[in-house]
């Protein structure tokens, strides 16, 4: 059931602008509990759907903003491809667009890179209706101001996303979890050292005393380092169920009424204690804690990186690492570029964007 | 071009009495000697001298450059070593030329993280030297890259032969400090692999020193590959090479580079290095696979095979460093090689789907022999980049004009395919008019916008990478008649 719904949305902005109308992006609502607490009224995405085109050699696909995930992910797994960088699925699955506008990676990010590096253009309407197309369908592709990147993890703050053309690539012959037993210390040494050896990884984390490396590649490069590497290999399913789970937030660590938090550090940064998950080999952490957002945020500021309140929580509050004084404000005017009356999710990245009217 | 032309305009006084006071002896010139080997990038057919160019050492004299220009509406443009080859780093006869040539220090390799914290004048190569011990490496690897800095690879979002697997210079590039034009330092990224808000740091890559002044790159490095594998395989025509080339991605294989050159850029090269290519292809392919042992082998013997059912009259395998560095010098020659056919080469930078490499190469040689001009094609196959270089004499009249021409329709195709104007050469003040067919009135304004939102009054490389909506107006006015589309017989995206 493809559907083009482009000019339905526009009048709907356009209504919206001559109202003043405060409009809430929602594609399948499956990432409600992420990001600031947003009020608008609804702009539904999910009606324009479908995969526009899908050439497997030419490793792009380019669809609609409401296509469900699940959909287009069965798409490219029917050709033996992936997207790269691993999203997370929440909830029903959630949409395309939506996939694009939180910007989330997951557990493969570190190796195969993130959402935004696999965006290669993207078509949006903007705050005053205008269809704008950024980008390309092409690796290469320098023309223009990188846009449709600076839109994808911009929480749909400054444009309603209409489609994208993404990056894919092959999914691998053979994926291989090993498990060793370790602190966090030792975790952590190790997957430093296993990064900087050239080997096919995948994936890298550690909760509760033990160390998941995940390997993909072709059957004699995986096995080839296998015996390197030693530890014990995981069974598949439940290898595939940590995995998943990880880059859900489903596995049981992450059922807790207390506050989720996401620290993004530099991959080498030193042990701390706390409730957590080490994933990203080291640059991503997650903890569950009730300590004050300016504690937490002093720790990750501390170690060169920054914490986001990413479920749970005061949802009023900052959710995301403040910014410092002179990148709010350009982040303010880059707002007003694309969305000069702040229509668009209106403080759901930051209370102060849009910016001071 | 005659000296009257190039002749900048003057430096106000107060402005140079408080350069001089900043700056490092020998850090600013103004005397037309000295300004002449600044008065052109990497596409020398444009010129201009600056009205002076500043030579700071540190952050700090380089904020304060752009405060007093700020302070005296003099346009800024960044230059890291001028090898640019769009006209990006082109002086502006009323503006100030910011040389970045001397932070040349490499102020940390962190090895834990596998990061190296750089200043913007470090060549692309010496970042891949200085860790190499390490067996680590910086992937984006442009044909300039003995002699490119990091400055102006982040400003061109600069690409290379391996950016098919290991991407483009935004891929591997982490942090960014900046100066904007009113001397604020902005820390974008850093040691960590995301950071909060917009990704200002994407942005940046390919901004083409519009934005802001880079004065600092954290970028990522790779541990080298184990095993490194080149094939070459040679063709009766450059259909049956782009087929195979997109064969060998359908397989599962993403190979570190995958190149192709025709008929004219092999019996050039041959001639130019002597490698032993085989000048009687009418293409040729190379392919370099990397990775594990195990992972290298299974892969060779796949795209050989791949190569041997295309009907490739010639496949020759590299195993080891010598061969390999010897299949490559024919093609890192290449442009230099067509040089030597020619008075003149203009050197263009389209991409395309795949796909549509043997219509778009079909279309490039008919239009070839309408305008009596000779292209030899040289390209990275494996994304699509295509680098015609259309042969011509500035010297016979009309003929720059005529090559111009022929250039602007190759781009204008590029676009009607589904392609860009500039894979990774840049905009710049070549393709301005190219910009127009690709982009419409609303997304320059944008464009427009953004400029903006860092720059209010315009100072930073001003005139480059986006066209001013009333030239494309103007462009538009020669190029689309009765509101006709070129190409209309072709599906567009």
């Amino acid at each position: 059931m493809d559907a083009d719904i482009s000019i339905h949305l526009q009048e709907q902005i356009i209504l919206a602008q001559a109202r003043s109308t405060a409009l809430a992006i929602v594609g399948s609502a499956s990432k409600d509990f992420l990001g600031r607490r947003s009020r608008g009224q609804v702009l539904s995405v999910a009606g324009h759907c479908g995969i526009v085109s899908y050439d497997p050699t030419e490793l792009v696909i380019t669809a609609r903003a409401g296509t469900p995930l699940r959909e287009l992910q069965a798409a490219l797994a029917e050709k033996g491809q992936m997207l790269p960088f691993d999203p997370p699925c929440y909830a029903a699955g959630g949409t395309f667009g939506g996939m694009i506008a939180a910007g989330l990676s997951g557990p493969r990010r570190p190796f195969a890179g993130s959402l935004r590096d696999a965006v290669l253009g993207l078509r949006c309407l903007d705050g005053q209706g205008r269809l704008l197309s950024f980008g390309g369908q092409v690796v290469k592709n320098v023309a223009g101001f990188d846009l449709s990147r600076l839109l994808s993890g911009s929480m749909g703050t400054l444009a309603v996303i209409l489609e994208a053309s993404l990056r894919v690539v092959p999914c691998a012959a053979t994926e291989i979890t090993l498990l060793q037993s370790c602190d966090q210390a030792a975790a952590l040494t190790k997957m430093q050292r296993l990064a900087c050896a050239a080997l096919p990884l995948s994936a890298m984390a550690w909760q509760q005393g033990q160390l998941m490396v995940r390997l993909s590649g072709n059957q004699e490069a995986v096995s080839t380092v296998r015996e390197e590497i030693g530890a014990v290999l995981m069974a598949d399913d439940a290898a595939k169920a940590f995995w998943s789970g990880l880059r859900d937030q489903r596995l049981p660590f992450f059922s807790s009424s207390q506050p989720l938090w996401r620290l993004s550090l530099p991959a080498a940064a030193a042990p701390f204690d706390g409730d957590l998950i080490i994933d990203w080999g080291g640059a991503q952490r997650w903890l569950k804690s009730a300590a004050t957002a300016a504690d937490i945020r002093q720790l990750s500021r501390n170690m060169g990186g920054s914490a986001d309140c990413f479920r749970g929580g005061d949802r009023d509050g900052e959710v995301y690492q403040p910014l410092a004084p002179a990148l709010m404000a350009l982040q303010q005017r880059i707002k007003q570029v694309f969305d000069p009356q702040g229509l668009f999710n209106r403080g759901r990245l930051y209370a102060a964007l849009p910016g001071p009217c | 071009m005659s000296d009257s032309l190039t002749l900048p305009d003057c430096l106000p006084a107060a402005l140079k009495n408080s350069l001089l006071a900043l700056l490092p002896k020998q850090g600013l010139l103004t005397e037309i000697e000295e300004l002449r080997p600044y008065e052109c990038d990497g596409l020398s057919v444009y010129r201009q001298l600056p009205m002076a160019v500043c030579l700071p050492e540190t952050v700090a004299q380089v904020q304060q450059i752009l405060r007093l220009c700020y302070r005296y509406a003099i346009p800024v443009v960044a230059r890291g070593a001028g090898t640019g080859l769009s006209g990006g780093a082109l002086p502006l006869a009323n503006g100030i030329l910011l040389s970045l040539a001397r932070f040349t220090r490499i102020l940390e390799i962190d090895k834990e993280n596998r990061l190296a914290r750089v200043e913007p004048g470090v060549r692309n190569l010496a970042i891949s030297e200085a860790v190499a011990d390490l067996g680590l490496f910086y992937a984006p690897d442009p044909s300039s890259q003995i002699a490119c800095t990091i400055g102006g690879n982040v400003a061109e979002n600069s690409g290379g032969v391996h950016c098919l697997k290991y991407g483009l210079t935004l891929h591997n590039v982490q942090g960014l400090k900046v100066l904007t034009i009113t001397g604020e330092l902005l820390e974008l990224g850093g040691d960590v692999l995301d950071s909060p808000g917009y990704d200002l740091l994407a942005l940046m890559c390919g901004s083409e020193g519009l934005l802001a002044v880079i004065v600092e790159v954290t970028v990522r490095l790779l541990p080298k590959p184990k095993e490194v594998s080149v094939l070459m395989a040679a063709f009766e025509s450059t259909e049956k090479a782009a087929a195979v080339v997109t064969d060998i991605i359908a397989n599962g294989i993403l190979p570190a580079g995958l190149e192709m050159m025709d008929q004219l850029a092999i019996q050039a090269a041959e001639d130019f290095v002597h490698v032993g290519y085989p000048t009687s292809a009418a293409a040729l392919l190379l392919c370099e696979l990397d990775g594990s042992i195990a992972e290298v082998a299974s892969e060779l013997e796949c795209v050989e095979k791949l190569f041997f059912e295309a009907g490739a009259t010639d496949i020759v395998i590299a195993r080891d460093d010598r061969m390999r560095q010897r299949l490559w010098a024919g093609r890192k020659a290449a442009f230099p090689a067509v040089g030597r056919l020619s008075a003149d080469y203009y050197c263009m930078d389209g991409t395309i789907p795949r796909h549509r490499l043997s219509t778009v190469l079909k279309q490039i040689k008919v239009w070839s022999e309408e305008y009596g001009l000779r292209v030899a094609n040289v390209f990275h196959a494996g994304d699509g980049n295509l680098h015609p270089l259309i042969l011509y004499d500035a010297n016979q009249p009309g003929e720059l004009a005529k090559t111009e021409a022929f250039g602007q329709k190759i781009l204008e195709l590029c676009v009607a395919v589904g392609g860009t104007v500039t894979g990774e050469h840049g905009v710049g003040i070549e393709k301005l008019d190219a910009m127009c067919s690709q982009f419409g009135a609303d997304e320059l304004a944008v464009y427009h916008g953004i400029k903006k939102a860092f720059d209010e009054q315009g100072l930073l490389n001003p005139g480059k990478a986006i066209p001013t909506l009333q030239r494309c107006a103007e462009f538009g006015a020669m190029h689309v008649h009765d509101g006709e589309l070129s190409f209309p017989e072709l599906e567009r995206f």
